[in-house]
């Protein structure tokens, strides 16, 4: 029974024989990639909050950065933060060293230039236009022959494993590779027209359908199940205790993995795709919250008994606030599938405040607490700045709410004032951009809660900075053993 | 520890750990399989039913010609769609402000879709011919001079660059290959077919006292822009109304 808690695992000798040094590498990598991501975040804010901002040039306008934006946080920001999770508690959980050094740094190289040839395409104009999928054809080529060989790594490591069994964060793991390749390729075919474009294979409907099977999924099996992943390995390393249910972690992890694939059609509803399809999506999406909330209760009961470290230590803080933010957008989603409730919601900002629940609450959150223990436990030296870890969890906290809040209300507001119908049975708002005036407040909301999201992320990275590089004395190795 | 240790001992969390949790390979093929079910079963019938059904095919809607494919590419470089959707829901008030709401066979040329999914600005899908050429012309020069108080970015590089119709050609020659029926696919019809639309484009425009040149991008996107939902609307039109 004793692999079901990983702090009987790796807390053995101090990773000796592992690759750390890839490690560190996509580490750095996800620290660069979380401040360029979030930085175009804020400036595609301000745009929407005051137009001169799009600067009157091509390659700034919202409509070229919103991708770069999606793009950097998602697989640049949280692509590599994935990766660092999974090469450093693979290694431990497997007590293997990573299959190939060469794959890995292959796989580490090739993602990062992925990303480099994202920034200078995106706001070149050169897009696909299917959302979390832009990037042009050779490009979608690269993306494939990389997460080729992250999959020879990742299952060669687990052949030459020295555990047999698998930790459940294995199995999350596991999910995103193999879906992720799958979800990838097909919604990438397409006939090339030159070497920057290209048309899907599919039309109408039925791109819209692969699309937002992918897009959804993308949510599923790139925000969702590798990150439950990193909660499973590192909330309970932090809060050195065990995970609180072995068999919920069974339940809820076959049950998310083979529900989250039927809701990509809650994208489309009242759409013309056919209704047997939109109903499909609508009811997987709501029975989803399950096994969602499966997760989520793993995750918080794991603190049973050790709530007052919560209240001290800013790395369970930022782990707490996300596996609730996770709840929170696990429920919100289902209830916006809910046709009458999507019917409100589509289009709106109530969308966008929805996502960022997601992405800040519970993607961003998990991934700090997670770098915040990384940092002190694989370069084995304390904060250089303590208190700042927890400024970083309130501004972002703050930010969060400030965030979503004014999404939320300007969602409702132009969702309800487009229906809206005076007495004659004629539209009470009859011109469009009247609404979109009244969005303004709430636009510069939106840009102070984002800000200081990214503010919180900036002291961070100057405090893994000067941790690292600065004067502070290493922490002493562990003595083998000693630790179980 | 002791928790764990009885709810292992269970029958299906022995069996889960004696199956999957030490054999890599059962696990990852339970994974495939199980996240294969619900893809196959949504995504399937869109394949085998559009062929022979009719929802989703119309013979009253035609191809972009390819001046509209080179504007539809412009569309999708300026990431038009990410602000303003092109699906008109059937509900009242949706009808009310931008027509007639979408059917499925209108998308039936349109690769990528170009759905959307967020309303910075208005619905699209029946913009053909709500206002004329010189309206366009100028909305994308100033977006605040035609709609007050919009949050439009300025498009002024559209004014002065140039379609390529070689570059046109190679959009038009991979459509065809896909499917959409080109009665001509080589560059000097494309090239007159680009000049002949794009004349008309021109002369309507300097009747309102604009200066373009047909192979102006404003010209092209305009001429997409103009073409959009319009076979749709003659279509309910002459049904009888629609809705």
């Amino acid at each position: 029974m004793e692999q079901t808690t990983p702090g009987t695992v790796a807390a053995t000798s101090a990773d000796q024989g592992y690759d750390m040094a890839i490690v560190k590498m996509f580490f750095t990598a996800t620290v660069v990639w979380a401040l360029v991501g979030m930085l175009v975040g804020v400036i595609i804010a301000t745009q929407l909050a005051w137009w001169p901002a799009n600067l009157g040039l091509p390659w700034t306008t919202f409509g070229r950065l919103r991708p770069l934006h999606t793009n950097a946080v998602i697989f640049a920001f949280g692509g590599n933060v994935v990766f660092t999770g999974i090469y450093h508690s693979m290694q431990r959980l497997l007590k293997t060293r990573m299959f190939n050094d060469t794959l890995s740094r292959i796989h580490f190289w090739g993602w990062q230039g992925i990303i480099v040839l994202a920034a200078i395409t995106l706001p070149l104009g050169m897009t696909q236009s299917k959302e979390y999928a832009e990037l042009i054809w050779p490009i979608d080529v690269l993306i494939t022959l990389v997460w080729v060989v992250f999959a020879i790594n990742f299952f060669g490591t687990i052949a030459l494993r020295k555990v047999q069994h698998l930790y459940v964060a294995i199995w999350f793991y596991m999910s995103f590779v193999i879906t992720i390749a799958v979800l990838h390729i097909v919604n990438s075919l397409a006939i090339p027209a030159t070497f920057f474009r290209s048309y899907p294979i599919y039309s109408g409907l039925t791109d819209a359908l692969v699309q937002w099977w992918y897009g959804h999924n993308a949510v599923g099996f790139f925000l969702t199940t590798p990150f439950l992943g990193l909660m499973y390995y590192y909330l309970p390393k932090a809060a050195e205790r065990p995970i609180y249910s072995y068999r919920l972690s069974i339940l809820h992890f076959w049950a998310l993995v083979f529900l989250y694939i039927w809701a990509g059609p809650h994208h489309l509803l009242y759409s013309a795709l056919p209704d047997w399809a939109q109903t499909l999506g609508m009811v997987f999406s709501i029975v989803l919250l399950a096994p969602s909330w499966g997760g989520m209760l793993n995750g918080l009961l794991t603190l049973k008994g050790s709530w007052d470290k919560v209240r001290t230590d800013p790395i369970l803080k930022f782990m707490v606030v996300a596996v609730s933010f996770y709840g929170m957008s696990t429920f919100e989603g289902p209830m916006m599938s809910i046709r009458a409730v999507n019917g409100l919601a589509h289009y709106t900002n109530w969308v966008i405040g929805h996502v960022h629940s997601g992405a800040l609450g519970w993607v961003g959150m998990i991934s700090f607490g997670m770098l915040y223990w990384m940092v002190q436990n694989i370069w084995r030296r304390d904060l250089a700045h303590p208190n700042w870890a927890t400024h970083h969890f309130w501004l972002a906290t703050i930010g969060i709410v400030l965030y979503t809040v004014s999404m939320w209300a300007a969602g409702l507001m132009e969702g309800l004032q487009w229906r809206g119908l005076n007495e004659a049975g004629q539209l009470a708002n009859p011109v469009f951009v009247d609404i979109t005036r009244r969005l303004g407040p709430f636009m510069w909301i939106r840009v102070i809660g984002g800000t200081m999201y990214l503010t919180g992320a900036v002291m961070m990275a100057i405090n893994f900075w000067q941790t690292i590089r600065g004067p502070g004395g290493d922490i002493a190795e562990p003595a083998p053993a000693a630790a179980d | 520890m002791d928790n764990q240790h009885k709810e292992s001992e269970k029958a299906y969390g022995r069996f889960h750990r004696r199956f999957f949790e030490g054999r890599a390979t059962y696990m990852a093929i339970g994974t495939a399989v199980v996240i294969s079910i619900g893809a196959l079963v949504e995504l399937t019938p869109m394949f085998t039913a559009g062929s022979s059904l009719s929802w989703e095919r119309g013979d009253w809607v035609t191809p972009y010609t390819p001046l509209e494919v080179a504007g539809r590419d412009i569309y999708v470089r300026e990431g038009c769609y990410l602000c303003h959707s092109q699906m008109i829901r059937p509900m009242r008030a949706e009808i009310l402000r931008y027509g007639d709401w979408t059917r499925a066979a209108e998308y039936q040329y349109d690769r990528p879709f170009l759905l959307g999914s967020r309303r910075l600005g208005p619905d699209l899908q029946r913009q053909g011919g709500k206002y004329p050429d010189a309206w366009h012309y100028e909305h994308m020069r100033d977006p605040r001079s035609t709609s007050p108080g919009s949050i439009m970015p300025v498009y002024p590089w559209l004014h002065r660059s140039k379609v390529d119709p070689a570059d046109v050609t190679a959009s038009v020659v991979a459509l065809s290959k896909v499917g959409t029926p080109y009665a001509a696919t080589d560059e000097a019809s494309i090239q007159a077919s680009l000049q002949q639309q794009g004349q008309i484009i021109v002369g309507n425009l300097s009747t309102a006292g604009v200066t373009a040149a047909w192979d102006d991008e404003i010209v092209a996107l305009i001429a997409y822009l103009q073409r959009l939902g319009v076979d749709g609307k003659r279509h309910l039109a002459e049904q009888g109304g629609g809705q």
